[in-house]
């Protein structure tokens, strides 16, 4: 399935977690938050959160700020 | 004398607020933060990859600092996307503070009144510690006061414009009727003098970033800043003298030299 992340076309196998999108791609550590389609999602549900084609991911990092 | 600024519950010497973006490079930005005596600093979060380094770089900062974080809601232009922003801060950071913004228009940065107070009642709801960038409208002031904000932070001007305090008459009168609630001037302050003249006008503090970061020696801007807001702060505490129309002399009058009594030959008759 396709899915959008960050603004990016990404593909992941159907079905997949938030868990296995994030290790597919390569994020680790805990300096980064992810929200589905708008919706924030917490740390301790990305195993437990299935994804669906089309959905929209935002993964953000601590970054300068005024 | 102690004189603390409390805000949330927590106490802080310095009542000087930065900002963490817009300097020359990492290294002058946490010097000029030392420089600054901030205890308070500004952060956001944006969409990064894996293989990009900043978020690591400003983790790294984060983890030594010690200061109290603030992160914001920059751009953000719905309560929508505020509360799903606020919660990834919260994730993030391991803060509930939160410096809420949201935009109401896209060329003075003008916070939106309707949306802010949407998104404050609902963030307090979910245990935020709310600073909302506001406007100086003393009824959206109130309004985010009745929603559970314990902390105000009125524009100067628009964010990165330098011009300072655009409506004195308005700010004025929020520190006159909301003489209780910590007010931070934040956004719009070019110069140190803006800074203190904020303080003497009674305000608890003042956030500002580009000022320093953008200054052609941003360390030296830094403790500009700081000194300006602590004598602003002493003037305030010490209290001004009133204005007056006509000039009064400093000098006494009496004794002076040179002046003799005129007296007219027929009066002495």
């Amino acid at each position: 399935m396709q899915l959008l992340v960050n603004g990016e076309n990404v593909n992941l196998n159907d079905g997949s977690s938030v868990a296995a999108l994030l290790q597919q791609l390569g994020y680790t550590g805990e300096t980064f938050a992810v929200a589905v389609n708008g919706d924030f999602v917490p740390r301790a549900i990305y195993d437990a959160t299935t994804l669906s084609a089309g959905d929209q991911l935002d993964i953000v990092a601590p970054v300068v700020g005024g | 004398m102690t004189d603390k600024l409390k805000l949330y519950g927590k106490e802080f010497d310095s009542r000087l607020l930065v900002g963490t973006a817009l300097y020359p490079s990492p290294a002058v930005m946490r010097e000029s933060v030392s420089a600054s005596g901030s205890q308070i600093i500004t952060l956001s979060l944006r969409r990064q990859n894996p293989e990009q380094q900043q978020g690591k770089m400003i983790w790294d900062y984060i983890q030594e600092s010690g200061c109290q974080l603030l992160p914001n809601t920059a751009g953000c232009k719905t309560p929508k996307e505020v509360i799903a922003l606020a919660e990834m801060s919260r994730e993030i950071f391991a803060t509930d503070w939160l410096k809420l913004e949201v935009i109401g228009d896209d060329y003075n940065l003008q916070p939106d009144p309707y949306g802010l107070i949407e998104a404050a009642r609902e963030l307090v709801k979910r245990g935020f510690k709310v600073l909302p960038y506001c406007t100086d409208d003393l009824v959206v002031c109130r309004k985010l006061l009745d929603v559970g904000c314990e902390v105000l932070m009125p524009w100067g001007s628009p964010i990165g414009t330098g011009r300072g305090l655009m409506n004195k008459y308005n700010l004025q009168t929020l520190r006159e009727r909301l003489p209780d609630t910590p007010l931070i001037i934040d956004a719009g302050i070019g110069a140190p003098s803006q800074a203190g003249e904020a303080m003497e006008m009674g305000f608890d503090a003042v956030l500002l970033n580009t000022a320093i970061a953008k200054a052609q020696n941003p360390v030296l801007m830094a403790q500009a800043f700081k000194l300006a807001i602590e004598s602003g702060r002493a003037a305030r505490n010490a209290g001004l003298m009133l204005k007056r129309q006509t000039a009064s002399p400093s000098t006494p009058t009496l004794d002076m030299p040179f002046w003799q009594q005129t007296v007219t030959a027929g009066e002495n008759a």
